[in-house]
């Protein structure tokens, strides 16, 4: 054992070495992107075509997983370790600029006329450009000519194509999409001549028009024309089997049609009602240069070969809309037609607003629209909550406050400890103790030590910023203003979704309900199998670990689709048993079932380990007297297994209410939060305050401390049962 | 044993055979996904392929970058190294802080083992830009040691209970008696107390070996060349802004679950093999 600790450690030392040596060429251009596919293997064709022309200032390249780029870069720029250019899509650039990650571009005139008006728009905040337009997305309308051989130009026209093909119970449909997202719907809530932001650049989720567009598509649901909710897999399955003879989606859903399916793709139809084009989002995914970068002129000139030559590659084997107005091609090639079509649809669409208060919109527009769309609201009433709770979630930063009361209060309160420490260790003889226990306390040192470096330290930073209040790249001292607002429920009423105090509940709930289902069911299963007669007893414990082994962000995932309303498997089951078909996320109870029916699933294979672990500990001859002796199995469960499962069992018992308290993963993957936040935990709300609206971080830090000390009062009462047991 | 009923056998190896349909059931659809060439999530509730096919596999295993580096190969190797020396770090520093609290007094006790609890409580949230920071002040970003110290940071504690509190079922009179005879504590440690508690050790392993194999967050965050990815890295770079490729991420789910599931087995007969002679206890 401890010759593969010496290897792994050597092997380590190695490769840090090797990477650090690699880190020392001259003027390598680092890029990143999140590029997959055909677009990958374009962006890697033209990087090498770049890089033997120009060997002094070759590119290197990272692919990031999207989940994780957008924090990779705002952690890596800052500190030195980012890229000198990399691709994004335009939106976060408002927030970007201001802390100052990006390098402003000025291009020429003759270089700006070589570009679509729009995506250079996209790009300009603050009246200044920030990057290079490298290709246009959008959302347009693919259809099957088989069942609809001329798209429709008007709604009017597809609503007639609706009604003539849809059979809610065949399970067929004229027009499919992702209606309960907010990205979708804009299309039509622009085609309805709606908007985010009014002239003062303040959300206005609910003007009229915004209104009129969500009636518009309530009652195509309400007519039983769109699929119930649909979500990308339910879409794609549809088309593939032609039960869907239109599809709004974007181009990477071109990706997931089947092979020999015929399909082309339109532009959107005009509003009837308005005769304005119905709008999609665009996006233009650009190339920008980092303002840390030490290679600017060399990395400048890289963005213009891609952003300029290369577009060629990109439109052709990339299938990229490209934001060039004319890609070079060679002799013969021709211009993707899916890429063609997708540019027929970009004079009809907006681009995202790169307004930092955008990233805020997305959460509370989508809850009201998949509340309207379930029928638990009218499409006004839906958008006046997603206002005021747009208000909230974009207020102005509470006021700063003077820190040197709270500092000099810290300094005393830490004199204070030590000085009743040091009082206690020496009328207690705490000094001589600590001699004689030399021995613990070197056997307890690299644990303490990687502990305190490695957990303690970063948490401790981490909570102060609890005490600062976050807007756009700035951190103001607010003392404990952040820890007023949640716990007086300042926001919300205490009984809406949102509020802390809901919140707790429910995650109280959450933990006792889980902690009890995995215990219960391990227990019972490690008791199960630890019969001799039972020969498969090795099979069935490899057999019951595999929701433990795999991944659990896509067993999450499949959970979820068999909670599917319509097409999920347990909805089948219980209609195949002749119940109701349950609308799981439309209701608060049943949502939560869904999540603790995934985390059981996920959950009981760890206590399974543990109890058979724990039962080593328990000699033979003590049950077998008590059969001996005529006690029923129940009795000697309780009387001798149980207490001396104990001592091992518990910390299991109580690390995993703490983890399941902190469970992220399911409430994310799963419900989501539906109904509109009733099933999110405090750990989910912290995390949507820090990423997803408005990236308030003090506010999320000061809802990660309650956390904190939440659990801390929770473990002061298991402390109490600790003790019961030590006799 | 004698005298167990026809019927309990026939009735507890059912509810076995029943559970373990239950519990692979959403598994068999990240079979299924994994063996259709298509990248779409599969919705049907039927289970099982209508087609195999190897595409996904081999794209997954195929995977170069653009200087022609065999990536999978380079991620199996990563991901092993971190999550074996998480492992072994682990588990060598939880057993010892474990058998000081467990055999010692000593001012700081109680105070250390609700410390080692408290940790767990810290939600990643407020971990994850911190520790940014302090691996880039000690230079180990982007460094397969600078993993397996976060990593068996995150294991220890928990590591650290469960062992204590098996180390506090195993009686001090072996110990003693040992001690009496001569033996100096550390070989009392590794070569009586240890021993005994090999299930423990088999769970804290497993536990660790988990914790690091199966990371993603903060390995994505830290690292910087593809090459030095770990697989939990790869396998979500399938999962993109608008869409995910099914086929070649449930592909991947399954390779990533092959060696748990391998060492679980391997493993496995030290966690049930029960005590060697008796005697030993009470």
């Amino acid at each position: 054992m401890r010759r593969a600790r010496i290897y792994g450690l050597l092997i380590a030392a190695l490769i840090c070495t090797m990477l650090l040596a690699l880190d020392a060429s001259a003027a390598t251009i680092t890029l990143w992107h999140s590029y997959r596919g055909d677009e990958r293997a374009a962006l890697e064709g033209a990087i090498l075509q770049y890089n033997e022309s120009h060997p002094s200032s070759s590119m290197k390249v990272l692919a990031v997983p999207y989940e994780a780029y957008a924090n990779k870069l705002t952690s890596a720029i800052p500190r030195g370790h980012g890229p000198d250019i990399f691709i994004f899509a335009h939106e976060r650039l408002g927030d970007w600029s201001k802390a100052s990650l990006l390098e402003e571009m000025v291009p020429s005139r003759r270089d700006a006329d070589l570009f679509y008006k729009s995506s250079l728009d996209a790009l300009r905040y603050d009246g200044k450009i920030w990057g290079l337009p490298l290709a246009l997305k959008s959302t347009a309308l693919y259809y099957n000519p088989k069942l609809v051989p001329v798209p429709p130009k008007t709604t009017d026209e597809m609503l007639a194509i609706m009604r003539k093909l849809t059979d809610q119970k065949e399970g067929r449909f004229g027009l499919a999409y992702e209606a309960g997202s907010f990205y979708f719907h804009a299309a039509w809530m622009f085609g309805f001549g709606g908007a985010i932001f009014d002239e003062n650049g303040q959300p206005s989720l609910n003007s009229d028009a915004n209104v009129r567009s969500l009636e518009f598509v309530d009652r195509m649901m309400k007519d039983g024309l769109l699929p119930e909710e649909p979500n990308s897999a339910l879409i794609a399955q549809l088309f593939n089997e032609g039960r869907a003879g239109m599809v709004i989606n974007g181009p990477w859903f071109a990706g997931e049609i089947e092979k020999d399916l015929e399909y082309d793709v339109a532009p959107l139809p005009v509003v009837s009602e308005t005769g304005l084009a119905a709008s999609p989002f665009l996006t233009v995914e650009a190339i920008f240069l980092s303002a840390h970068s030490k290679h600017k002129i060399e990395a400048l000139a890289a963005m213009r070969y891609l952003a300029i030559d290369a577009a060629g590659i990109r439109a052709t084997k990339g299938r990229q809309a490209v934001a060039l107005k004319s890609p070079q091609l060679q002799p013969g090639q021709q211009i993707d037609s899916l890429a063609a079509s997708f540019l027929k649809q970009a004079p009809a669409t907006t681009p995202m607003p790169n307004n930092p208060l955008m990233r805020a919109v997305w959460e509370p527009a989508a809850q009201s629209l998949r509340k309207v769309l379930r029928g638990a609201a009218e499409p006004r009433e839906g958008l006046n909550k997603a206002q005021t709770q747009l208000r909230v979630m974009t207020r102005p930063a509470p006021d700063a406050k003077d820190p040197t009361i709270y500092i000099v209060l810290l300094v005393l309160v830490i004199l204070g400890v030590l000085a009743y420490w040091l009082y206690w260790m020496y009328t207690n003889e705490g000094w001589r103790d600590m001699r004689k226990a030399g021995a613990a306390y070197t056997y307890l040192a690299p644990a303490a030590l990687s502990m305190v470096l490695l957990l303690f330290v970063p948490f401790i930073v981490g909570t102060a910023v609890s005490f600062f209040a976050h807007r756009q790249g700035e951190f103001t001292f607010v003392g404990l203003s952040n820890f007023v607002n949640i716990l007086s429920s300042a926001d919300y009423p205490a009984s809406d979704p949102l509020s802390f105090y809901f919140t707790l509940g429910v995650t109280i709930l959450w933990t006792a309900v889980n902690v009890l289902l995995h215990v219960s069911i391990g227990m019972a299963l490690a008791l199960m199998l630890r019969h001799k007669w039972l020969k498969l007893r090795g099979i069935y414990r490899m057999l019951l670990i595999v929701p433990w082994a795999v991944p659990n962000y896509i067993t999450a995932l499949i959970w979820k689709g068999m909670f599917h309303k319509q097409f999920g498997a347990i909805n089948g089951f219980l209609v195949w048993m002749g119940f109701e078909p349950v609308s799981w996320f439309s209701h608060f109870w049943t949502s939560f079932a869904a999540n603790v029916a995934t985390n059981t699933w996920l959950g009981f294979p760890f206590m399974m380990v543990v109890t058979l672990g724990a039962l080593q500990a328990i000699p033979p001859e003590l049950e077998e007297a008590a059969e001996m002796d005529g006690a029923g199995p129940v009795r000697r469960f309780f009387s001798i297994t149980l207490p001396l499962l104990k001592p091992a069992l518990l910390p299991a018992v109580i690390l995993g209410s703490v983890w399941t308290f902190n469970m992220f993963n399911i409430i994310y993957l799963v419900s989501g939060g539906e109904p509109e936040g009733a099933t999110e935990i405090l750990v989910t709300e912290a995390y949507r305050w820090a990423f997803t609206r408005q990236e308030q971080y003090g506010y999320a830090a000061a809802y990660a401390t309650l956390i904190f000390l939440a659990l801390i009062f929770y473990s002061n009462t298991t402390r109490f049962l600790m003790r019961e047991k030590k006799g | 044993m004698r005298g167990t009923s026809y019927l309990k056998m026939v009735l507890t190896n059912l509810v076995l055979i029943l559970l373990c349909i239950v519990t692979l059931y959403p598994v068999l659809w990240v079979l299924k996904m994994a063996l259709t060439p298509s990248q779409a999530f599969s919705l049907s509730p039927n289970p099982l392929p209508d087609q195999i096919s190897f595409q996904n596999f081999a794209d997954l295993l195929g995977a170069t970058d653009m200087q022609g580096n065999w990536l999978f190969g380079h991620q199996l190797f990563n991901s092993v190294v971190v999550s074996t020396a998480t492992t072994i770090l682990g588990v060598f520093l939880a057993t010892t802080a474990a058998y000081a609290f467990s055999r010692f007094e000593f001012p700081g006790k109680r105070v250390g083992m609700i410390a080692f609890l408290v940790t767990q409580m810290f939600p990643g949230v407020v971990m994850a830009i911190p520790l940014y920071i302090l691996l880039d002040k000690l230079s180990l970003l982007n460094s397969m040691l600078g993993l397996t110290l976060v990593y068996s940071s995150t294991a220890i504690p928990f590591c650290v209970w469960m062992m204590k509190g098996y180390f506090d079922t195993i009686p001090k009179d072996l110990e003693e008696a040992a001690f009496i005879d001569g033996a100096s504590r550390w070989k009392i440690f590794t070569q009586i107390t240890l021993p005994l508690a090999r299930p423990a050790i088999v769970v804290t392993a497993l536990f660790s070996f988990m914790t690091a194999w199966n990371e993603f967050i903060l390995a994505a965050t830290f690292l910087a060349e593809e090459t030095s990815f770990t697989l939990p890295v790869a396998l979500q770079s399938y999962v993109g802004d608008y869409s995910t490729d099914w086929g070649r991420f449930a592909a991947g789910a399954i390779l990533v679950s092959i060696p748990v599931m391998a060492l679980f087995f391997m493993l496995q007969k030290h966690l049930v093999g029960g005590l060697t002679a008796g005697g030993v206890k009470g």
